[in-house]
Formats: structure tokens, sequence, C-alpha cells
């Protein structure tokens, strides 16, 4: 009776030992994953940063050649600015709206022969464009690890331990479709 | 990612395992040192410690020798812009510190990566690969390069150069100094004379299995790092279409190339073309299947 007894008590004390060791390992995990998620992040905020201190020296740069492109110069300058404030979906949006003002630019620009000559210019251009490429690059790792960890949070039985401890959630970098499409830039 | 992640423990539980191999084959080279001169443990003795002060060394240094080398040159940023953001770019998408960049004045296409972990990595291009592939070409490139820094096939690879040679050198110390030394001969009778003979033959055949094996791991890496790069640049395509652009090539030869570096390479660097290779001793995959891979992605 005893020797039962006892037998129940390893039994029950080692699977409770078990889940604390499985809810520790799946907090860690989580843990983990929300830091590669913020450190990801800050990859796609250093980006943005880079363009939003570039954007002036174009706009200096272009000035004195494209005459009639006022206006667009004007849009790019305002749409800089969301670059770096508000929150992670304007970022996302303002982005796309920046980059597609950027294409465009560079693609009216081809009618300017000797701001295509411009040394300046041709620096610009290539660090834009490889600006342009980092975003794409920082947010590709930052949605794969946004997937990784939401993947974690929903999946059973992590997702127990999650939900336990409100791990929240962590949004994808995209611009919403319909949002995209208004925000377009005229030459 | 989570599959991701498994290959680099993976990889890096392999290192060990391959490190485990080779001492044990550079412990019978020692052993049977030891039995031509007498005692076992001054031979694996002698052994074990050089290669292990040779394999940190290697570690250390490993990469700085292969670059110079390869007469590798630091890229100016202001004179290749684009190769530098790219590589940037790709460290990002990769989770990686951006590698430093070399360029080799060549005008065959090619690159290889090289380092000891993801923090001491470096990616080195030819001139050819820089003018004459296409920039989204050279991305693939680029991604297949820093996908082997990702997945500690730098580490693994340069282990493995570096265990090759010393078996090589000790089997190659020990056969001289049996021709032409003055060992102890004498004191074992016949059975020390068979088992000096299994040492002789272990001593000749120890270089041709690891050369063997480096291959074989070598081959193995590039498979995985065009899968992993075509997942990087998100574009199996480029990379497939620059390995189209190699396998054309009239020159694909790389000058500073040699048979200790072809394996870093992305494509052989010292392939003649024509005859087909007999893939058992090659250190790249068959281009072709590779293309074929790639495209079927």
């Amino acid at each position: 009776m005893v020797f039962i007894v006892s037998v129940i008590l390893w039994v029950v004390l080692g699977t409770v030992a078990l889940i604390v060791l499985y809810v520790i390992v799946v907090f860690n995990s989580l843990i983990m994953l929300k830091n590669r998620v913020e450190n990801a992040w800050s990859q796609i905020d250093v980006q943005l940063k880079r363009r939003y201190d570039l954007i002036p020296n174009l706009i200096n740069t272009v000035k004195g050649y494209m005459k009639h492109e006022k206006g667009t110069l004007t849009e790019l300058t305002k749409m800089r600015s969301q670059l770096i404030s508000g929150p992670m979906s304007q970022k996302a949006k303002a982005s796309d709206a920046v980059s597609n003002a950027l294409k465009s630019l560079f693609a009216v620009a081809e009618n300017y022969p000797k701001l295509q000559a411009s040394e300046n210019f041709k620096m610009l251009q290539e660090e834009l464009s490889g600006t342009e490429s980092k975003i794409a690059y920082a947010r590709q790792f930052y949605n794969d690890n946004v997937m990784s960890l939401n993947n974690k949070i929903q999946q059973f039985p992590s997702s127990i331990i999650a939900n336990m401890l409100k791990f929240p959630q962590k949004e994808f970098f995209k611009a919403d479709q319909g949002e995209r499409k208004a925000v377009k830039v005229e030459f | 990612m989570a599959t991701l992640y498994e290959h680099i423990s993976w990889n890096k539980r392999k290192s060990i395992f391959l490190i485990v191999i080779f001492f044990i084959i550079i412990g019978f080279l020692g052993y049977s040192f030891g039995i031509y001169f007498g005692d076992i443990f001054i031979g694996i003795g002698i052994a074990i410690v050089l290669s292990t002060i040779m394999t940190l060394i290697g570690l250390y240094s490993g990469d700085r020798m292969i670059l110079s080398m390869s007469h590798a040159a630091e890229a100016d940023r202001k004179k290749y812009p684009h190769l530098v953001n790219t590589v940037e770019g790709l460290a990002i998408a990769a989770g990686i510190p951006a590698p430093k960049i070399y360029v080799i004045d060549d005008s065959a296409i090619n690159a290889f990566a090289t380092g000891r972990d993801p923090k001491h990595a470096s990616v080195t291009v030819t001139t050819g690969a820089i003018e004459r592939l296409k920039r989204d070409e050279l991305e693939g490139v680029l991604a297949h390069e820093l996908s082997h820094i990702r997945n500690y096939d730098i580490r693994m690879m340069m282990l493995v150069v570096i265990l090759v040679g010393i078996v090589a050198l000790l089997s190659d110390m020990f056969l001289r100094s049996m021709f032409y030394g003055r060992g102890r001969r004498d004191s074992k009778g016949r059975g020390g004379a068979v088992l000096i003979l299994i040492g002789l033959v272990f001593a000749i055949l120890s270089p041709i299995i690891a050369q063997l094996i480096k291959l074989a791991v070598s081959r193995q890496r590039e498979y995985l790092a065009d899968a992993d790069g075509a997942l990087l640049c998100r574009n199996p395509d480029s990379l497939a279409n620059a390995l189209q652009k190699i396998k054309n090539d009239k020159e694909p030869l790389v000058e500073a190339a040699n048979k200790a570096t072809a394996h870093l390479f992305i494509e052989n660097p010292l392939r003649t073309f024509g005859g087909k290779m007999n893939s058992f001793f090659a250190t790249h995959p068959d281009i072709n299947d590779r293309i074929k891979r790639l495209r079927n992605f």
C-alpha cells in the first residue's frame, strides 16, 4: 500500500516537473522569437531612416535640373516625413509610396541627360536603390520572423502557454492593398 | 525558418563529427608512426598535439591566407556601390552581420565565401562576375555565398581543408622517414613487420580517404547553398542564369585559384570542359544538375 502511494506520488511529481520544464522551454523560445522579431524590425527602421536622410540630398541635386517637376518633389518631401513616424502600417504605406515616387522620379530623370551625367546624381541613385533593396530584404527577414513567432503562438500545444502568458502576435510589415492605390504620384 | 535553424545546428554538429573522424585518422597515423619508432604513445601524442595546433592556427588565420593566395583585394564602396549594397542587403535578409567584401581581378565569373563564423566571414567575387553578370544574377550568386556563411559551411570547409592538409603532411612525414630515416626496425620481429606494413598501407591510403571526405562534403554543401540562396533572394532563376553563364563561358578558369581553394568557389574554377569529370573526384556537383534543380523550384 505504502509502495503504491509512493509510486503515484512520484508519477505525479514527475509529471508536474515535466510540465514545468515544458512551460519554461516554450516560454524561452517565445521570448527568443519575440526578440528576433524586434531586432528584425529595427533593421527595417534603420533603412527607412537612411532613405529619409538621402531624399533631401536627392531633391537638392535634382531641383536645379528638373524645373517642370516641382510638384513631384514636394510630394516626395511630404511622404518622406511619414517614413519615420506613426505606427507600422503607416510606415509600410509611406515606404511603398516613396518607393513608387522614386521609381517614377528616376524614370523621368532619363529625359534629363545632364542630370544623368552628374556624378552626384549617379551616386544618389545607386545609394537609394541600394537602400530600396535593403528595405525589401529587411522586410523579408522581419516577415519571416513574424511568421515563426505567430506559428509558435498559434500552434498547439505551445498556443496554450502563449495564451496563458498573453503573448501578442506581431503584425506583418505590409501596406493594405486598397490603400496603396490611393497614394499615386502624378508626373 | 525552423528548418533553416535546424540546418545550422545540424551543420555545427556535423563539424564536430568530422573533426572526430579526422582525429581518429590522425591518431591512427600517429599510432603507425609510434610502432615504427618504438613508442606508440609518443607517436599518437605528437600527431594529436601537432594537429590541434595546426587546426587552431588554420581556423583563426586560414581566411586571410586564402584571400592573399587568391590575390583578393578589399572592395571599395565607391568603386562597387552596387556590390556592397547587395551584400549588405542579403546579409540583412539572412540575419547575419555584413561580411567583408573582396574582389579578385579576373575576367572569369566566380565567387567564394570563407571565414570561421558569420561574425568573421568574407565574400569574394571576381571582377568578371561584377562586370558580366546581370544585377539579379550577381544577387543570386551572392545569396548562394551568404547561405554558405549563415549555414556555417565556411567553418566546415575550412576545417576539412586544414585536416586534409594535416593528414597529407603526417602521412608524408611518415613515409619519408620510413624510406630515408633510421628507425628502430629491429625491436619487433615478424609481428612488428606486419604492423609496420599495415601502418605503411594506412599512411598511403589516408590522404586519399581524407580527400574523398572533403570532396563529398564540398559537393553536398553546394546543393544546400543553392537551395538556401534561392530562398534568400526569392529568385531561383537568377542563380540558375548565373550558373548557365558560367557554364557557357569560354574562359572559366580563375588564374589565382588552385587545388587548395577550388572547392570554395561557387563553381569549380579549375574545371576544364569537354569530357564529364568523374563525379566521385569532383569538388562540385554537375553544373547541369544544379541548374536543373534550381529551375524546378
